[in-house]
């Protein structure tokens, strides 16, 4: 079964691309065969039922998957052209390339603003307090944080609430400048109205960042993204801009799976 | 209808519910009683050890005024600022000048119970401050050991009338002996002291920190952190927990093959014995160490690789402020358990009779433990409170130990 690709997508830059992916754990085949051109100017989403192998496929775009021993990665995946796995390039560079956001926010239990300067630290971006304190204040307006903390930057990140912690590992993941930012599931440890801020904040980073973000919530992924990946099984059933994905779906099974059939 | 009830109403249900909270009550009781017995026994091991140890830090002392002025003692600056002014003045008569006036305050009898080394005390006193050669001076010098014996009722019955004359005069007195803090080991139980034990354990626990500690901690950190899970590893983690069960005189016997075969003239030194005691204490630090690495959150690590941590960064950065206060708590575990160590530091020598505190890492030592082991030996009546009062000491320093644990646990300690 090939993925079946919306024929009117008409994207030229992809930033990465995928060309048949697959991903195993020990023997396990998590992700079988997945090709996909992740575009510069907007939201992907992946979509699917739990255990679609959709988390998987998005620690492959930013080799998070090299922590876990048994797994392995098959085919190529490139980052301007470069191939992540096999070129010279560095997982440490990749990674300050691509960040990455978690289902559970796991801010660092230092004070906000460490968790915010830590990345441009280690990679020297910064030499100088001033210097730290702009990238600090730019990240943190950039994830919508910076009224709601700026007269507490030394409490512990860990204090903020399970929203206001998101959208500090958000300015976390901002601060290094990335091209790329991957959302594991982003919101589903946060309320209605915490949800509606991420999303809120991730419209207005499209545009700025290639983001890619992995939902449950199918009204998450038609409200946020512009293009929609469907995965079922571990294979990418089907890919194509949003709405032509929630209005018009080509595959039987992203039907039955949009209109609540399953998953 | 049917008048049945339901099965939670019945009155064979009440009967077992009644044998369940019955079940809870003894359970409950003989937790109790656990409680109870080890506070008991607690509590007698700290009343005993404070009753005896009391006695330990106090002697019997006798007044002797000397007058100097008589004694014809050249006070001569120079050369009692001499390292061996003692011998200067014992070569000038100063034995002879201690017995005289001894025996004009106490009498014959009583002068010959002044302690044979007194003359010493005397002379320390002058070096100290060689103008109290111009006036009289009151030494409160030691009994002998019978003497004092006698003072609290034990020994020959000529000593108990001598003692109990004395000290009716107000001539024989129990007084607190603080020395007993600056002193070390003697054979006369009146003179003994714990500093030498002391500080040969602090020597000791200092090496044995400085190499477990490190060593430990990196062992940790690579076994959780680096090395691939394979056969060896596995192999490598099995014998780190077998070698925390190993009985402590295994690892002096192997202390004084390798150690004391590399460093031939080092018997008794704290450094070797600080390196033997390190080889017990790694183990502990290695298994706590890596339970507390584990117990740091995946999120933490996912977190600082997701910017782009290094490995090494991810470790200095996150895993080891988190993981520090469990590793700093299995360390002083592992650390107290050293410093009631005896087996393997007599396999290396260091039960020999040190009558001076050590001067550094190489010079002969013995540690608190030993030092409660030999005294508990000894013949000398004497010895008995002396023992109780050096067990107080080192409970006062494990205690010590443990308080500095529970602050710097705390100090580190961090939420996430």
């Amino acid at each position: 079964m090939v993925t079946v690709v919306h024929p009117n997508l008409e994207d030229t830059d992809a930033k990465m691309s995928a060309r048949d992916v697959s991903v195993f754990y020990g023997d396990k085949k998590a992700i079988d065969d997945v090709s996909i051109d992740i575009p510069t100017k907007y939201v992907t989403a992946f979509i699917g039922p739990s255990g679609c192998g959709k988390s998987t496929f998005l620690r492959t775009l930013n080799r998070m998957n090299d922590t876990i021993p048994s797994a392995r990665v098959e085919g190529e995946i490139t980052l301007d052209g470069e191939d992540i796995y096999r070129s010279r390039m560095d997982v440490v560079q990749l990674r300050a390339r691509v960040g990455m956001v978690f289902q559970k926010p796991n801010p660092f239990p230092k004070s906000i603003y460490d968790n915010v300067a830590y990345g441009p630290k280690i990679h020297g971006l910064v030499s100088n307090k001033t210097e730290t304190d702009e990238v600090v204040e730019k990240s943190l307006r950039r994830a919508g944080l910076w009224t709601e903390v700026k007269d507490r930057l030394d409490d512990s990140g860990t204090a903020l609430s399970g929203g206001q912690q998101q959208r500090l590992c958000i300015a976390r993941a901002i601060a290094v400048d990335p091209e790329v930012i991957l959302m594991d599931e982003p919101c589903s440890a946060l309320d209605p109205i915490a949800t509606a801020k991420i999303e809120e904040l991730i419209d207005e980073l499209n545009g700025r960042y290639a983001i890619v973000i992995v939902t449950h919530s199918m009204q998450q992924a038609a409200r946020v993204s512009q293009r929609t990946a469907f995965f079922h099984l571990g294979k990418m059933v089907e890919y194509g801009r949003t709405s032509d994905i929630f209005t018009n779906p080509l595959e039987k099974r992203t039907q039955d799976y949009i209109t609540g059939r399953y998953g | 209808m049917s008048d049945r009830l339901a099965p939670t109403r019945t009155a064979e249900f009440e009967a077992r519910l009644k044998k369940r909270y019955a079940a809870e009550r003894r359970f409950k009781m003989a937790g109790l009683g656990a409680i109870l017995f080890s506070v008991g026994v607690l509590a007698f091991l700290l009343v005993t050890m404070g009753f005896n140890g009391i006695g330990g830090f106090q002697r019997a002392e006798m007044d002797v005024p000397i007058d100097f002025t008589q004694a014809g003692l050249s006070g001569d600056p120079a050369l009692l600022a001499q390292p061996d002014a003692a011998q200067t003045l014992e070569a000038q008569g100063l034995p002879s000048i201690v017995d005289f006036y001894a025996e004009q305050q106490l009498g014959s009898e009583g002068a010959a119970q002044i302690s044979a080394s007194a003359w010493r005390l005397v002379a320390d006193g002058i070096i100290a401050d060689p103008t109290i050669l111009r006036e009289t001076v009151t030494f409160s010098l030691p009994a002998s050991p019978k003497l004092a014996a006698g003072l609290n009722g034990e020994g020959a019955p000529e000593m108990r009338a001598l003692a109990k004359t004395l000290s009716d005069e107000g001539k024989l007195e129990t007084k607190l002996d603080l020395g007993f803090l600056e002193r070390a080991d003697a054979t006369d139980p009146q003179q003994v002291g714990i500093w030498g034990a002391l500080k040969g354990s602090m020597l000791t626990m200092i090496v044995t920190l400085l190499m477990a500690f490190p060593i430990g901690v990196m062992a940790a950190l690579y076994l959780e952190e680096y090395a691939p899970k394979n056969r060896w590893t596995d192999l490598i983690e099995v014998s780190i927990n077998n070698l925390a069960a190993v009985p402590s005189i295994i690892f002096g016997l192997l202390g004084l093959a390798v150690f004391l075969w590399i460093f031939p003239n080092m018997r008794s030194a704290p450094l070797i014995g600080g390196m033997t005691l390190a080889l017990m204490t790694m183990p502990v630090i290695v298994i706590s160490g890596r339970n507390a690495i584990k117990a740091v959150p995946p999120s933490i690590r996912d977190g600082a690789l997701a910017v782009g941590a290094s490995p090494v960064q991810v470790v200095f950065h996150h895993v080891l402020p988190l993981a520090l206060p469990g590793i700093l708590t299995g360390t002083i575990i592992g650390m107290a358990r050293a410093l009631g160590e005896t087996a393997p530091l007599l396999m290396i020598g260091m039960r020999a009779f040190v009558a001076t505190p050590p001067q550094d890492f190489t010079s002969p030592a013995t540690v608190l433990p030993v030092q409660i082991f030999l005294w508990s030996d000894e013949i000398d009546r004497g010895f008995v409170e002396r023992t109780s009062a050096a067990i107080i000491v080192l409970l006062i320093f494990l205690l010590l130990m443990n308080g500095l644990a529970i602050y710097l646990r705390n100090r580190f300690e961090k939420k996430w």
